[in-house]
């Protein structure tokens, strides 16, 4: 199973360019069967919440009094945290559908009915419009997808479902140029991952999730814990470096968070290291003093390697709004981020505002989150992710 | 926060005021142009849309369009139906009842709820005086209960024993015993991160809550949500019947729609709001304030209250007596400084300004900032106690050694002495201006701030005076 583009063996070997995942959900379903075992082939579906349960969960205490209701295939994603992750799990097309279920089933549930007369006309468009703005897609992405929809087909006939696939193939398209497998290539040694963003989305969990599954993959790698700032914010890392059983470099509380960084470039090239993944603390964008801190942390990395760091990430929460567009486009100007990685696409937001950043920066999308075990990390795939957001079945 | 949506709206109300009359046409484009300004600001559109249809509805039945000003009769329609959906009054948290006092924090993960925590132990406890204990329910995210230990001990906050492999539950039970044992009069819990729709873990905090029974169950909500705000509210307050919502990050440049939708759907004030990551930065939801803040009024009143509240009145009247006797030296100027800092520095200060963001713009064109603040006590602290209550003795070889001393320069230290001049005549005119009955500036400042905190540039542009405008007593 290889979910990023990891390749130090030689018939994996990537060429210098970033390749698109182009990987289909099928295929990546196949895959995650291969490596994960008896639950993922399972159909995803409406019984999501009971195939997805592995044996342990099932003991459970309160999985009984679960309702059965339609948050059943939605619940299933989030529930099992409590585990390390090292458990067979859902396929993670199915998982990323039973986490966008929530977000589509509402922006879904709202298509439902708009065509009630067949024909794509005006007050339907309109109402299109309102429901992607529900989702996050913010004003001028959805007003460009609507006129889209609307050269395409206006005044047209067309079913419930023929509409979907043509707003959902509008959304893939705008999508298509973004997703790119996280590619780390063989060339640098070790090859350096700033990860960053603003507080609480998701940095820590996101690198956890990262180092176990490079590791996985064979791949020797290192944490740097350079958010020395938020209480416990080491030990919240050094447990995910545990689960993963990766060596990590601390410093001490409060300590100049650069220095942290250049120590662990240090160790890790002594080491032979092939990935090291800096943690960065959590900052606000608008706070010049913070970003200047990252900016050190950067030039400092760049004093050992002037190519590092080889991969600058950005981390956002799919729950935020428009805000996320003043995050992009800051943290770019100042520490030019390479690409993004979407977390807590298993809530109830719709990650819609993905959509808006895609077409507004056409930054990587490398990765989405959906959910808080080690495997929960996937590559991002639009044309999944468009069909899940308008709620088509495959 | 909230500034971006003020400057939507103040420039959609600019075009409105400018028109003498306005017709259907003119009111329709303005409700639609109000109508994309909200939904940027992440507004959800249920509510962004009842909000345009009251503000319709109100503007037709005044007959706006055959008023006098209409333009400014929208604006007013627009500016008190915002007060109203944030809510008319602060509300304060419930600290009556039998003790202890439990408060229940929820929210979604990574919206900032173990901070808010720590810092309301820390509030309660210096400000309400009340004796706190913390626990941590969090037992999934790594390191969660140690992150609020090491909260507990940086705030001097106790918390609950970490025990290891404890339900929430159980974490519950332990702490209200220990609680009531040791005669807490509060006790906060900090719950982990959870889904909305995540039955499981929702029903577990349901139990939590069942047990401890909690006088506050505060949302903890970060003001960068977006339209998930609407379905986050709604499930959280069905499931829980929340009875309050801090609001997090507000110092970030989200446009804070968040706050408009959750109060909205949840019908739950907006009790706290948490704004910057210092443990002090943590205070009461005023509606109004915000509301004058989103349409540029400026919040003066927090402005005043900071300022009450971090000035020590004794510092002030001492101040106030020398000035009347005309005394004011390097010391009453450095003691000013040091107030300023402690309000958060001339940004926190400017931002609460009526036209305070342009202000603030201003000063960054002209490279001030609170490090310049620092470099001026910095060079005060440099000099000798006799220069200090005699700035005049500041020759040339004095100022030498005292920019090396400060590691500035003697442009700086120049500069700072002009400044000093500056304000020692303006403190003069204060005095002069206080007989006559016209106010004495700044109130509880013991007579105005410090003018002209001239930067690299020199001077700040539009400040009248030197001082700052608006804040003349009354």
């Amino acid at each position: 199973m290889r979910l990023f583009g990891w390749g130090r063996k030689k018939q994996d070997a990537q060429s210098a360019e970033p390749s698109p995942a182009k990987a289909s959900a099928s295929e990546l379903e196949s895959r995650v069967q291969d490596g994960a075992g008896q639950d993922a082939g399972k159909d995803a579906g409406k019984d999501a919440g009971q195939t997805e349960a592995s044996p342990a969960e099932q003991t459970e205490a309160r999985k009984d009094e679960r309702p059965q209701s339609s948050g059943d295939q939605q619940e299933a994603t989030a529930a099992p945290a409590k585990k390390t992750g090292d458990k067979p799990r859902a396929s993670w097309a199915q998982r990323l559908r039973q986490g966008l279920a929530k977000s589509s089933s509402r922006l879904g549930a709202g298509l439902t009915g708009l065509f009630s007369g067949g024909r794509i006309d005006d007050d339907a468009l309109e109402e299109l419009e309102d429901q992607l703005i529900m989702g996050d897609l913010g004003v001028e992405p959805a007003a460009k997808i609507v006129a889209e929809l609307r050269r395409q087909r206006f005044g047209q006939e067309a079913s419930d479902q023929e509409f979907r696939q043509a707003l959902a193939s509008i959304i893939a398209d705008m999508l298509e140029p973004v997703a790119y497998a996280l590619d780390i290539k063989n060339q640098h040694r070790p090859h350096i991952l700033l990860v960053t963003g603003v507080n609480g989305a998701g940095k820590t969990t996101t690198i956890g999730k990262l180092a176990s599954q490079f590791q996985a993959q064979g791949a020797k790698v290192m944490l740097a814990a350079a958010d020395t700032y938020r209480a416990a914010a080491v030990g919240q890392l050094q447990i995910w470096a545990e689960r993963a059983s990766v060596p990590i470099v601390t410093g001490a509380e409060r300590a100049d968070p650069a220095a942290v960084a250049y120590q662990a470039v240090e160790r890790a090239r002594a080491e032979g290291v092939d990935v090291l993944i800096v943690d960065t603390a959590g900052r606000l964008h608008n706070k010049a003093d913070l970003m200047a801190e990252l900016q050190k942390i950067v030039r400092v990395i760049k004093k050992l390697d002037d190519s590092a760091p080889h991969d600058t990430l950005l981390v956002l929460d799919a729950t935020t709004g428009q805000n996320a567009i003043n995050q992009v486009k800051t943290f770019k100007e100042l520490i030019d981020v390479s690409g993004l990685i979407v977390t807590k696409l298993d809530g109830t937001a719709r990650g819609g505002v993905v959509v808006g950043l895609a077409d507004r920066f056409g930054l990587p999308i490398h990765a989405i989150g959906v959910g808080e075990a080690m495997e929960d990390l996937s590559p991002f795939d639009p044309q999944a992710f468009a069909k899940a957001l308008v709620d088509l079945e495959e | 926060m909230f500034e971006g949506l003020g400057n939507r709206l103040t420039g959609i109300f600019d075009g409105l005021r400018g028109r003498g009359a306005l017709s259907e046409e003119d009111v329709k484009k303005a409700m639609r142009e109000i109508r994309v300004a909200l939904l940027e600001a992440d507004v959800a559109l249920p509510v962004a849309k009842a909000f345009i249809d009251r503000v319709r509805e109100k503007a037709v039945g005044q007959e706006v369009i055959r008023s006098i000003s209409p333009g400014q009769m929208v604006v007013k329609i627009v500016s008190d139906e915002l007060v109203r959906m944030l809510g008319s009054e602060a509300s304060e948290l419930k600290l009556m009842g039998e003790p202890p006092l439990v408060y229940l924090m929820v929210g979604l993960q990574g919206a900032g709820k173990t901070t808010t925590t720590g810092k309301l132990g820390k509030r309660l406890k210096e400000r309400d005086r009340k004796k706190v204990l913390m626990a941590s329910l969090d037992t999934r995210r790594p390191a969660a209960q140690e992150q609020l230990a090491v909260l507990g001990q940086q705030t001097g906050v106790d918390t609950l024993p970490i025990v290891p492999d404890e339900t929430p539950v159980a974490i519950t039970k332990r702490a209200q015993t220990v609680a009531r044992m040791q005669g807490y009069d509060v006790l906060i819990l900090d719950t982990a991160g959870r889904l909305s729709i995540d039955l499981e873990l929702m029903q577990e905090v349901r139990s939590v809550r069942a047990v401890c029974k909690p006088v506050e169950t505060l949302l903890v909500v970060d003001a960068m949500t977006g339209q998930d705000a609407v379905q986050t509210g709604k499930a959280f307050h069905e499931a829980l019947d929340l009875t309050g919502i801090v609001l997090t990050r507000i110092d970030g440049d989200a446009r804070g729609g968040a706050a408009l939708s959750m109060r909205e759907v949840t019908g739950c004030p907006i009790k706290l709001i948490g704004e910057g990551e210092g443990m002090d930065a943590l205070d009461v939801f005023h509606p109004e304030r915000i509301a004058n803040r989103i349409l540029g009024m400026g919040d003066v009143v927090s402005l005043v209250e900071k300022a009450a509240e971090h000035f020590e009145e004794e510092e002030a009247e001492k101040i106030a007596k020398r000035l009347q006797k005309g005394k004011f030296d390097l010391n009453d100027l450095a003691s000013q400084l040091k107030q300023m800092q402690n309000m958060g520095g001339m940004g926190a200060l400017m931002k609460m300004l009526p036209g305070g963001a342009k202000m603030q713009a201003a000063m960054k064109g002209a490279n001030i900032d609170d490090n310049h603040i620092k470099r001026q006590l910095a060079i005060i602290s440099s000099m000798t106690p006799a220069e200090r209550s005699k700035p005049e003795l500041m020759k040339a070889s004095r100022k030498q050694r005292v920019a090396n001393g400060s590691g500035t320069s003697v442009q700086d230290v120049n500069k700072l002495l002009k400044q000093f001049n500056d304000a020692a005549k303006m403190m003069k005119r204060m005095k002069k201006m206080g007989k006559k009955g016209g106010g004495g500036g700044f109130p509880g400042m013991g007579g105005g701030m410090p003018p002209g905190f001239g930067g690299p540039g020199g001077g700040m542009p539009p400040m009248g005076g030197g001082g700052f405008p608006g804040l003349g007593g009354r």
